[in-house]
């Protein structure tokens, strides 16, 4: 716990606050575009990149691990679009084939790595299950800049991203460029995957753009609130999840920020107010009761009319 | 002038040919149906005109020039079933959107455009439900929403792909009612409709189509038993003896 009071530890929770928040609100891009899964194999395929930026420059330079990310995850994304467009292979199937090889090939060139001077202690290891407190602070505040970029992005085009996911034909008809809607979507959503593989890890980084924005379903019917607070969830799991795994030695970050959110979704799928299993449960009930009242007053009506 | 004028327009979906040689000129202030069998590409002539589907050959031209000039001037109702009404947003938004084009991207909706909403909403009987849900209106309703949204567009030309399909009969009232306000202010509408029982009724053109154009006029002239026959092919099972 002495860690939380060194400044570099309150660098890395500011940090992992700020991606949760940033992939809070990219997660609610990729729930209304139905693309969840596609956040799940764009952080896999992140994995060779990274190693090759570690392998091309020989020791551990976040800047180009960051670039390495991004060049290969936007590579599997450009694959599983050619795969979808080319050929009957539907788009779910596209997205496994190709988070699985380029997974299994990260894992490959990882192990390569692993084995040449210099590379076991290099923490390459961290970008599969994440390791925040391994990040220095140079890391910390390119990973703000980043980050603050994404949530601006969506914050100054909001309007812009309501009327794309909820009609993106109506859109184009009002002269949106959709084209470049989806480009800077798979901006947004590739850099905030990339900036969130040191901390969270290529496995569970999906989980962080995924579990958020279904609890903010619960709570909302309204867009712009569904992303404050999916941005609230996700900022909270990611503190919440980097302060206990400060806990232990060693412990890795990505699996505690999974847990807190996904207990943040168990609560909002049974407390939530909208659509939530207990209000649900509780409104079955009210109607129930109304509809044997109802009934009963009927019936009785019906046996004193019959009376008299 | 001619409104909108489409020549020698063909187009196909995956593998099969949907369009083929479609040629017409549609007169500012008409009510235009677009009637058809199922798989006539009505809809798909719709997006093609508007840019949303890709064209094989042929030209389109809104007011003597092109789409993208012409743009501000168009209004478009796509069907229904194209959006995903558990959206959550409320109807003023939805309306709303139909004025981001005046708003100017990136920019901030004022006062003046929520009025305008609100006006529009009013307009299609639907004042009483600007904050409800969308995912709570019935499909009349929702139709209604996006009658309101086209009308605040402001447009001289709009295209409707099916807006009284599966609506109650008030909303059918309120959305004819509108239509032919429309026509009265010059606006010019093609809708796409499936019931050719109403067709005399409520449109002075129409369009009959079944991958190209079979008859195109005024209803009264090509809207005859033998011009509908030919486009329905065997498939039609009921029409008005004349």
């Amino acid at each position: 716990m002495s860690m939380l009071f060194s400044a570099n530890a309150q660098w890395v929770l500011l940090s992992t606050l700020i991606l949760g928040m940033a992939s809070g609100m990219i997660g609610c891009l990729a729930y209304w575009k139905r693309q969840s899964l596609m956040s799940d194999a764009l952080s896999h395929a992140a994995l060779p990149g990274v190693v090759i930026g570690f392998a091309l420059i020989g020791s551990k330079n976040l800047p180009v691990m960051i670039a390495g990310a991004a060049v290969s995850a936007l590579l599997g994304a450009l694959l599983i679009q050619w795969i979808r467009t080319s050929s009957r292979i539907k788009e779910d199937t596209a997205m496994g084939m190709i988070l699985s090889v380029f997974f299994g090939l990260g894992i490959m060139l990882l192990t390569i790595v692993n084995r040449t001077a210099g590379g076991n202690q290099s923490g390459l290891d961290s970008f599969i299950f994440g390791q925040a407190a391994s990040m220095v602070r140079k890391d910390v505040t390119i990973m703000l800049f980043l980050a603050a970029v994404v949530i601006l992005v969506v914050c100054i085009a909001f309007k812009e991203w309501k009327l794309f996911l909820f009609d993106p034909e109506f859109a184009r008809g009002l002269g949106l460029n959709n084209r470049l809607m989806n480009s800077v979507y798979l901006a947004v959503l590739v850099l905030v995957i990339v900036i969130g593989i040191q901390a969270v890890g290529v496995i569970l980084m999906a989980a962080l753009l995924i579990i958020p924005s279904v609890s903010a379903r619960y709570w909302t019917h309204s867009f712009k609130w569904m992303v404050i607070l999916s941005a609230i969830f996700g900022g909270g799991a990611g503190m919440t999840g980097t302060l206990i795994s400060t806990m232990g030695v060693g412990w890795p970050t990505g699996p505690f920020i999974v847990v807190a959110s996904s207990a943040l979704f168990v609560i909002s799928i049974v407390f939530g107010s909208e659509k939530g299993l207990l209000i649900k449960a509780l409104q079955l009930r009210a109607q129930k009761r109304q509809h044997v009242y109802a009934v009963m007053e009927r019936s009785s009506a019906e046996r004193g009319g019959g009376m008299g | 002038m001619t409104v909108l004028a489409v020549h020698g327009l063909s187009a196909s979906y995956r593998k099969n040919k949907v369009l083929h040689d479609v040629t017409f000129n549609v007169e500012p202030g008409s009510l235009t149906s677009i009637v058809g069998p199922n798989g006539a590409g009505k809809s798909t002539l719709l997006k093609v005109m508007l840019e949303l589907h890709p064209k094989l050959s042929g030209t389109v031209s809104f007011f003597g020039s092109t789409h993208s000039k012409m743009k501000k001037r168009i209004g478009y109702v796509p069907q229904r079933g194209s959006v995903d009404w558990d959206f959550p947003t409320n109807a003023l938004d939805v309306v709303m959107m139909g004025l981001y084009g005046q708003v100017g991207w990136l920019k901030w909706p004022n006062r003046s455009h929520k009025e305008k909403a609100l006006a529009s909403l009013e307009q299609m009987g639907m004042a009483d439900f600007a904050e409800r849900q969308i995912s709570q209106l019935s499909g009349g309703q929702q139709q209604r929403v996006f009658l309101a949204r086209a009308l605040v567009q402001d447009a001289d030309l709009y295209f409707m792909d099916e807006p009284l399909a599966g609506v109650d009969a008030a909303t059918e009232r309120a959305i004819m009612t509108t239509l032919k306000e429309l026509k009265e202010k010059g606006k010019t509408v093609m809708v796409v409709h499936h019931d050719l029982q109403t067709v005399e009724d409520y449109f002075d053109h129409v369009l009959l189509l079944n991958r190209t154009v079979v008859a195109h006029g005024k209803t009264q002239d090509v809207f005859t038993k033998d011009n509908v026959y030919r486009a329905y092919g065997g498939t039609l099972r009921w029409m008005r003896e004349a």
